[in-house]
């Protein structure tokens, strides 16, 4: 049995025709994650217990002949920011490094009823700010594909899983880029939906207006079955959407014909040789597969960092704040009065990323500074998510690059904050608007360096940006790892 | 220069965090390149724009609340387990009022 090579619908097959049970792909799956994390750390923990007793429950459904679900036996891995109930929940942060949830997250809930199995906890930079990968207080993840360059980051440890082959999908989180950028440097699919599509019950709270929870995949239509396993309202988040959840993997037809896209002017200028090489084949991929393209022009881009920034750092800032060595296991020791144990705790239990977004957004939310930076910010996001409504009115998707580059160094960029941050350009737009974004695979640099295509479509038409995505995927030739 | 370590002293001071004078200095000028990068929004016209809070969505469904049904809570013992210090059933913190 090869993890690396399973999808949901074979392991469907494979358990129904009781040619192995999910026992022992469990088992399996935790002995591969097991030899193969030293060379990437992309796991923070494996979750033995939790993996086999949830398969159990999946062999006795099948046993009786009951449904067992549409991730059936599935081994799903979770980003560390994502809660698990008794199971050490650490955010890549030194801070939590023993924090054990009281509650899971919802879409652990979910994913768990439709019959998937938590196989483990993936490390990723601390409390999702990051774009390497190299922010985790345990050790940064090295790309399986290239182990001295990074996966990419937030959810770097969730590509590289699905990467390596050690799970079949996982969730990330994305916030400005967290699930796409990494799906792109590690060759995988990885998928954020609308805002609100999936509940943010359970997902530590980075910026509450921007965060996100997406799935990976080795295809676009496992990506589709975790998705549509997860998405829907939850009471317990009040800005879930009520919308229905359409049937996602059963309307990929593998037709994209007469699709009308849009191709983004401002998004084409700044890439490496290689990859602005590589999005215009794929482009031309979609032409031939009965796809209108067109220029179209989002004028508002080169504010987006900038907007992003002042926004996302202002309620990290605020969400971060309840880390203060009262609730949340670690305090400092150093400290005789309450207001030295905050101090001291924050001081020394946040790492230099998070530190440095906490005062940004401390910075810009302080007296005689919230209209200057916060207020403008919300406005100049008013009219990016403007200038995609636009778009829509005469595109039914946009595609564009997801990242200028493809993955780069261990280390090459750490020292330069505004070159990281200038790097998510790309993804940070979509963010600002909500709206469904995702990474396909559209080939590898000479280097064998992945390169992710981005589909972005209107609020909820994840049906059209799946549908596009799986046309496109089945022209193309899955990379090995 | 946007910032000066004097402000930065400030904000560390608002956000709770106490930082070393490497830090000080390290952070005041990763801000000051941040804070040059964001002064661009300032090229826009942007009287009239509405500010943008939150991504809404038109319709019912969404803005529907749940019913306020009672739920069994957490209970004291699993939400203090987390708790690096606790007792008699309550968060420990350093002595704030003497008596």
């Amino acid at each position: 049995m090869n993890i690396a090579s399973l999808t949901i619908d074979r392991i469907r097959r494979g358990l129904l025709a009781k040619e192995f049970s999910a026992a022992e792909l469990a088992a399996e799956a935790l002995r591969f994650a097991e030899a193969e994390n030293p060379r990437t750390n992309a796991y923070l923990r494996l979750a033995p217990d939790r993996a086999m007793a949830g398969a159990r429950r999946v062999d006795e459904r099948i046993a009786r002949g009951e449904e067992p679900g549409p991730l059936a036996g599935v081994p799903v891995a979770v980003k560390d920011v994502i809660l698990t109930k008794g199971i050490t929940t650490t955010c890549g942060s030194k801070l939590l490094e023993h924090y054990v949830p009281p509650y899971d997250a919802t879409a652990v809930e979910r994913l768990e009823a439709a019959g998937g199995i938590v196989v483990g906890k993936t490390n990723c930079d601390e409390f999702a700010m990051g774009s390497s990968n190299e922010n985790s207080a345990f050790g940064p993840v090295r790309n399986p594909v290239a182990p001295d360059r990074v996966p990419g980051g937030s959810s770097g440890g969730s590509a590289a899983v699905v990467a390596q082959g050690t799970a079949v999908v996982s969730l990330g989180s994305d916030t400005g880029g967290s699930i796409r950028q990494p799906a792109s440097f590690c060759g995988v699919v990885g998928v954020t939906p609308t805002y609100g599509r999936v509940s943010r019950f359970g997902l530590t709270a980075f910026a509450s207006s921007l965060d996100h929870i997406g799935p990976f995949a080795r295809n676009v239509k496992d990506a589709a079955t975790l998705l549509g396993a997860i998405a829907g309202r939850d009471g317990r988040d009040s800005t879930s959407a009520g919308a229905p959840v359409p049937d996602y993997p059963a309307l990929l037809d593998g037709s994209a014909k007469g699709l009308k896209l849009g191709l983004p002017r401002e998004y084409l200028k700044d890439l490496t040789s290689e990859t602005g090489d590589l999005i215009a084949r794929g482009v031309d991929t979609l032409k031939h597969l009965g796809c209108e393209v067109r220029e179209i022009s989002l004028p508002h881009t080169d504010y987006a960092i900038a907007c992003y920034y002042i926004i996302a750092t202002a309620e990290a800032s605020s969400n971060l704040a309840r880390y203060d060595g009262v609730r949340y296991t670690f305090r400092s020791a150093n400290s005789e009065t309450l207001a030295d144990m905050y101090r001291n705790t924050r001081g020394e239990g946040f790492g230099a990323e998070c530190k440095r977004r906490i005062m940004l957004g401390t910075y810009v939310l302080s007296a005689g500074y919230y209209d200057a930076y916060y207020l403008q910010a919300q406005k100049v996001r008013a009219l990016v998510a403007r200038d995609f409504a636009a778009a829509f009115t005469g595109v039914d998707a946009i595609v564009a690059p997801v990242s200028p580059y493809p993955a780069f160094k261990l280390g090459e960029k750490v020292n330069d904050p505004l070159a990281m941050y200038l790097s998510d350009i790309f993804t940070i737009t979509g963010s600002l608007a909500g709206i469904p974004c995702m990474s396909v695979p559209c080939g590898n640099t000479a280097e064998g360096l992945p390169v992710g295509l981005q589909i972005l479509t209107g609020h909820f038409a994840e049906t059209t940006m799946f549908r596009l995505a799986d046309a496109f995927e089945r022209t193309q030739r899955r990379p090995c790892v | 220069m946007k910032i000066t370590e004097q402000e930065v002293r400030y904000v560390a001071d608002l956000a709770n965090l106490t930082l070393t004078d490497e830090e000080v200095a390290r952070f005041r000028g990763d801000l000051d390149g941040i804070l040059e990068h964001i002064g661009k929004l300032n090229e826009l016209d942007l009287a009239g724009v509405e500010p943008m809070a939150q991504v809404l969505f038109e319709g019912a469904e969404a803005d529907e609340l749940r019913m306020d049904i009672p739920q069994p809570p957490l209970g004291n013992e699993a939400a203090l387990a987390n708790a690096p210090l606790a007792g008699a059933g309550y968060f420990k913190v350093p002595l704030v009022i003497e008596r």
